[in-house]
């Protein structure tokens, strides 16, 4: 009778990692998130990419707790932020600050574990982080990298479910953004729940298995780096036509979904949203060949979402 | 349903006793405040050279008497109660620089409560405090001009560091209220200006008339009172002890009040 039934632990389980529904923050006449919906499960690896001042500091501040939402609601793990972060359940590395200068390094992450009613061991953290070589040194002179892996190794102590990273690498070089990634990574591999904010496109693209496009305060995209690049700029299908006519060119204009038709030569580029159809209108219905189907970059879709008045 | 279910992990954790409070944390912040050579020579060396340089040790001082023992007994109770003031000042507005450095953020990503750190502030605060009045003591006690009956030692000593609390929740309030590294060199002034209000660098009826009567209602006045009870014979003065309580209610609301606006804009 006593027993938990392995569906019930597995509801429970369920509640989502993050939960923001209507999320609003003001900072005067600024509102900096206007009613931001956004639900991450466990196990997610999340890319909350945007430009400056897109509202992704102040989100996930509210995620964690550091500021309230005008209004709105936040959960993270069915509770509020701040009983999470008690709980342990969600840490955090922020952009820049948040470390005493004169103490070392092992120092520091001692001393966040004391605040904690359960922690891995320092030395298992500073070994994760990579920075166990470096344990006897003042946080002073640290690398701008070293002390972001500092930052890593105290957000890894109480075991969280999350790790929230609050444009973890602004002002690192190309070797200590490499490193910093690579410690990130293998710990995900765990099965953490990991939600960063970046404005590196490529970091998005490379790290996150979701990204989420954050603009004026709102999501504007949300999905996988293939369909955000998809979904906004279309994909572009080349082929070659010997000898297409101008008329013939028209008609692919015409397809649905097709937003541009480039002709260079006997190779005719198409933009469209729907690759596919168009893939199968030349392929089987002229005499196109050599086709390639290609992702315009997530630069691309990036602008065209982030910027006002575009089309998306 | 589902949505509504905290989630099993959160069942799994604990929140630390205390509101995070712990002995690591007091020992690694007595430990930094202990390693900063600025506020090393402010709170331990300065006491007892002053104790040295306004004449603890002249012919005169040793033969005047002061209640149960001399003038060298008085400066002694006094340089203690200047430590233990500085010390207790240092320790509070540290948390100016922590709020600087946006370390005070980092802590609020912990469980740590905010009444647990102030409370560890303020015994950091008191750890330092005892180390210093301990050495003008130790420094008046080898130097051998001074000279009060045993007890009277031990409890002007006690008084001297307890008394001096009411420093620890102004530093606290400053450490709130000004948002600068360099809190302690505009606090320096400050407690140098309040020590001779309060009649610890020279007994007040040295001062005219309108200035005693304000001294009275200074912060360092009513520590200073009470530290120099015993040695004086004066018993136990309430208006002093009012002093002590007023000071420190009113820069312990002070500080709660500035906390409150510090963590409702962050």
């Amino acid at each position: 009778m006593t027993q938990t039934t392995p569906r019930e632990a597995t509801a429970a389980t369920r509640a989502p990692a993050v939960a923001l529904r209507g999320l609003t923050k003001r900072f005067g006449t600024v509102t900096a998130v206007d009613g931001l919906d956004l639900t991450i499960q466990p196990g997610e690896i999340v890319a909350v990419l945007g430009p400056n001042g897109a509202g992704k500091t102040s989100t996930i501040d509210m995620m964690l707790g550091l500021s309230r939402p005008d209004a709105g609601t936040v959960e993270v793990f069915g509770t509020s932020p701040r009983s999470a972060v008690a709980h342990g359940l969600v840490t955090a590395v922020m952009q820049s600050g948040g470390l005493l200068k004169d103490l070392t390094v092992a120092e520091t992450v001692e001393l966040t574990a004391a605040l904690f009613a359960h922690t891995r061991p320092v030395a298992e953290v500073l070994e994760r982080a990579g920075l166990t070589e470096k344990a006897g040194r003042r946080v002073a002179q640290c690398s701008g990298g070293e002390q972001q892996r500092l930052r890593f190794a105290m957000a890894l102590l109480p075991e969280p479910e999350l790790i929230v990273l609050d444009e973890p690498t602004t002002g690192m070089d190309v070797e200590g953004r490499r490193e910093f990634w690579n410690a990130i990574r293998a710990d995900a591999e765990r099965g953490r729940t990991v939600v960063f904010a970046t404005h590196y496109l490529d970091e998005a693209d490379a790290y996150a298995d979701r990204i989420v496009l954050v603009s004026g305060g709102r999501v504007v995209a949300d999905g996988t780096a293939a369909e955000i690049k998809a979904r906004t700029a279309g994909r572009l299908v080349t082929a070659t036509w010997a000898g297409i006519s101008t008329p013939e060119a028209v008609a692919l204009r015409a397809l649905r979904g097709v937003e541009d038709v480039e002709l260079r030569g006997d190779t005719v580029l198409v933009r469209a949203a729907d690759s596919d159809a168009v893939a199968r209108h030349l392929l089987t219905t002229t005499p196109a060949r050599d086709l390639q189907i290609t992702s315009r970059g997530l630069e691309d879709a990036f602008l065209a979402l982030t910027t006002p008045g575009a089309p998306s | 349903m589902t949505a509504a279910v905290p989630s099993a992990a959160l069942a799994d954790r604990r929140v630390p006793p205390l509101g995070g409070f712990s002995l690591t944390f007091l020992r690694l912040e007595v430990r930094r405040l202990l390693r900063n050579r600025r506020t090393m020579v402010f709170t331990l060396v300065m006491p007892p050279a002053f104790y040295l340089l306004f004449g603890g040790l002249s012919e005169a001082y040793r033969t005047d008497s002061a209640g149960r023992g001399n003038v060298s007994a008085y400066l002694v109770i006094s340089f203690a109660v200047y430590g233990s003031m500085l010390a207790n000042t240092s320790a509070g507005a540290s948390v100016a620089v922590e709020r600087a450095l946006g370390w005070s953020r980092q802590l609020r990503l912990t469980p740590l409560n905010p009444v647990a750190y102030m409370v560890t502030k303020v015994l950091t605060a008191m750890v330092v405090g005892a180390l210093s009045v301990a050495i003008v003591n130790v420094v008046g006690l080898v130097t051998g001009a001074a000279h009060m009956p045993g007890w009277v030692w031990v409890v002007s000593a006690l008084v001297a560091w307890l008394g001096a609390i009411v420093f620890a929740a102004f530093g606290l309030f400053i450490g709130y209220l000004v948002p600068s590294e360099n809190v302690m060199q505009l606090l320096g002034p400050v407690l140098a200006l309040l020590a001779l209000m309060g009649g610890i660098f020279v007994p007040l009826d040295q001062l005219n008339h309108t200035l005693q009567d304000v001294a009275k209602f200074t912060p360092a006045y009513g520590v200073g009172v009470l530290a120099r009870a015993a040695l004086l014979d004066t018993g136990v003065d309430v208006a002093a002890i009012a002093n002590v309580v007023v000071w420190t209610a009113l820069f312990a609301a002070g500080a709660v009040w500035r906390f409150r606006r510090d963590t409702a804009r962050v």
